[in-house]
């Protein structure tokens, strides 16, 4: 072009609408005829726990000293009904995922990690596996959909139980494990044919809605002699409702997950359009539980794009008691590595975008049933690096809650909290910055 | 023979007390009244006993049963030995929705008809009913066998995977992936052992079922096959 076409013509401009990835997607569906199926959570950029910000202590509330006065981070869940309540000594658990989605030795780093902090972790669509159990000080067992695994024996070997409703990156969805995954042990935990593609279905076979969910739970607590606590875990989509009716059923517990939750596999269209972000569910859902006089009774758990500290703080600060992760958890044990870039090149992705995780190529051993890939992964090393991911997160937390004057860190409250936009502090209920206007709060 | 009375008995100690039997106990039959449909009742057992249930049962009656024979004497409601693992549970009556869903061993007989998706989810649980079944029954069926001896309402074994179902009456409709199939001396050997199991030695002309199982399209995913869905 010469120096006086750049008079005549305009720079080339791409649509903010029809944007690279919207062009591709296009291009991919109109190339393959099917949706594009992925794993992990909502990648789209949402409203979060960054709009948020704590004010700590200054004139009107004193701080605790950092090194030196205690900041309590244990929680005990199931207060409610059961017998033998768990108690955890960090209010960060590990979420549930299968084995099946994971390998053998991801899930002995997740029961390793969690044990060696004092948390929990959870079974997931799949049952579960003597390793997961030898290697859990606590472990909750999913009562799913599907059913996969599903036997009496390991219901009472459990800590804790959790039957899921639904999860955040696809409440209302079921899920489905490709053949390529379905190892003959897979197989076998499942009562499926190897190698088959495995669909999990979106609703229990033996009871649909609160009022049967109501006795499904009193079955449950019978079989287990009134031990175990029970939770409820839905998907953010009406939380206020759901956790009223998790209420009603007699949950010990509720876990709510927001869309950034993660998922083994689910359709991209799924994940990114259905649901509510973690940071928009919380305010709700601890409405519901006050509006009942059931909040710190009922135990709110919160999962959905926890990273760091600052997250857990914030959840725990707008009214959850714990928060359980699973991104980040796999992250910590070596999902996305970019020591493994050439790998993931390979595969036309890069560390930190790499989410085919159902068709078992991970490079990282996590994500996979192949069993040269799976034993790439060390469950020692990456349990111990779990660990240290939690533990930071802990100091993370009393950190900030110290910070705020606190000396436990469930005394987190909303009024330690200020949004950075408009519509974070209408979806947290906390002030804007600067203001103490909240949006779409009464007067009065 | 141990007797409870659930009228002045609550369930969870009847629950406990089923808990807590050891393999060679004694107590081998129990007899439980008044049920009054209450929910739970003789779940979670785990022992080689007899339980009489005299009368109607509510909600998962026998769910998730190891070992125990657990007699109905009446009507069943939902989920019925649901997750059964092993042993038998026999209804003398009808059953509700879900009867048997997602079992995994042993043989549940239900005397009436069942309602809608008896054997759903089941994996490795035979069922046998001796009037009809409703919608959906056996959706997702895994593993096990269902037999019908009445007939089967709309969409009988939808998305079935590996499972077998023989009904002697008529089938309103086959669900996705659902179709007829041939029975060989394999199958009228377990047709046979199913019905003399459930105590049909006389009178059934094995040739008068018809079998049915998957077609086993849907196993993959494919695209072609959108329209099944």
């Amino acid at each position: 072009m010469s120096a006086e076409d750049h008079w005549k013509h305009t720079v080339p401009r791409k649509s903010a609408t029809f944007d690279d990835y919207a062009i591709s997607e296009i291009r991919r569906a109109a190339t393959t005829g099917i949706y594009d199926i992925r794993g992990g959570g909502a990648k789209r950029k949402l409203p979060h726990f960054d709009d948020l910000l704590f004010l700590g202590a200054s004139m009107s509330r004193y701080p605790l000293e950092g090194y030196r006065e205690k900041c309590s981070t244990d929680i005990t869940i199931g207060t409610r009904f059961a017998e033998r309540p768990i108690h955890l000594k960090i209010p960060i658990t590990i979420a549930g995922m299968s084995f099946g989605a994971l390998s053998g030795p991801a899930k002995e780093a997740l029961g390793r990690g969690a044990t060696a902090v004092g948390t929990s972790t959870t079974t997931g669509d799949g049952g579960m596996t003597q390793e997961e159990r030898a290697h859990s000080q606590t472990l909750v067992y999913q009562v799913l959909p599907s059913r996969y695994g599903m036997n009496p024996d390991d219901l009472r070997k459990a800590d804790a139980i959790e039957i899921v409703v639904g999860q955040g990156a696809k409440p209302g969805g079921g899920g489905m494990l490709l053949g390529q995954k379905i190892t003959k042990r897979v197989a076998d935990m499942r009562s499926l044919p190897e190698g088959i593609d495995q669909r999990s279905a979106c609703r229990h076979p033996d009871w649909s809605g609160p009022d049967d969910l109501e006795i499904k739970i009193q079955e449950l607590r019978e079989i287990t002699d009134w031990q175990k606590p029970i939770y409820v875990k839905v998907g953010a989509s009406r939380p206020y409702y759901d956790i009223a009716l998790a209420v009603k059923s007699g949950a010990d517990a509720v876990v709510l997950d927001g869309m950034q939750g993660g998922t083994a596999a689910t359709q991209e269209v799924f994940i990114e359009n259905v649901g509510l972000p973690t940071l928009a569910a919380v305010r709700p859902a601890v409405q519901a539980l006050q509006d009942l006089g059931m909040h710190r009774k009922v135990q709110l758990i919160v999962s959905g794009g926890i990273r760091n500290g600052a997250d857990v703080a914030k959840c725990l600060a707008l009214g959850a008691d714990a928060v359980a992760i699973g991104t980040a958890a796999l992250i910590a044990i070596g999902d996305n590595d970019p020591g493994l870039e050439a790998r993931y090149n390979a595969m036309g992705t890069t560390a930190g975008a790499y989410d085919d995780w159902h068709e078992g190529r991970d490079p990282a051993g996590i994500t996979t049933q192949d069993p040269e890939l799976s034993a790439r992964l060390d469950p020692i090393i990456a349990g111990k690096r779990l660990a240290n991911f939690l533990s930071v997160l802990a100091l993370e937390v009393q950190t900030i809650a110290r910070a705020c004057g606190k000396s436990h860190v469930q005394n987190l409250e909303p009024e330690d909290l200020v949004a950075l936009t408009i519509e974070a502090a209408a979806m947290a209920g906390v002030p804007l910055a600067g203001t103490n206007w909240i949006p779409g709060s009464r007067p009065g | 023979m141990a007797t409870i009375d659930l009228a002045n008995f609550p369930i969870r100690k009847l629950n406990a007390e089923l808990h807590s039997l050891k393999p060679d106990t004694n107590d081998t039959h129990w007899r439980v009244l008044n049920p009054r449909g209450q929910h739970a009742i003789a779940v979670g057992v785990d022992a080689p006993v007899t339980i009489e249930v005299a009368g109607h049962v509510g909600y998962f009656c026998a769910g998730m049963n190891k070992q125990a024979h657990v007699v109905i004497q009446g009507n069943a409601g939902q989920g019925v030995a649901e997750n059964m693992m092993s042993g038998f549970v026999h209804v003398n009556g009808d059953a509700s929705q879900a009867a048997g869903a997602s079992g995994c061993g042993g043989l549940l007989v239900i005397d009436g008809n069942a309602s809608a998706r008896c054997g759903i989810s089941m994996k490795g649980i035979d069922i046998v009913v001796k009037g009809s079944v409703g919608h959906l029954s056996a959706f997702m069926a895994q593993a096990g066998s269902l037999v019908v001896l009445g007939d089967a309402g709309e969409a009988i074994g939808d998305s079935i995977y590996e499972a077998h179902i023989y009904v002697r009456g008529q089938v309103k409709s086959l669900g996705a992936d659902c179709i007829e199939k041939p029975i060989t001396d394999r199958h009228k050997a377990e047709l046979t052992r199913l019905l003399e199991a459930a105590g049909e030695v006389d009178g059934i002309d094995i040739g008068s079922f018809r079998r049915y199982g998957s077609a086993r399209n849907l196993y993959h995913f494919h695209v072609d096959n959108i329209g099944l869905y």
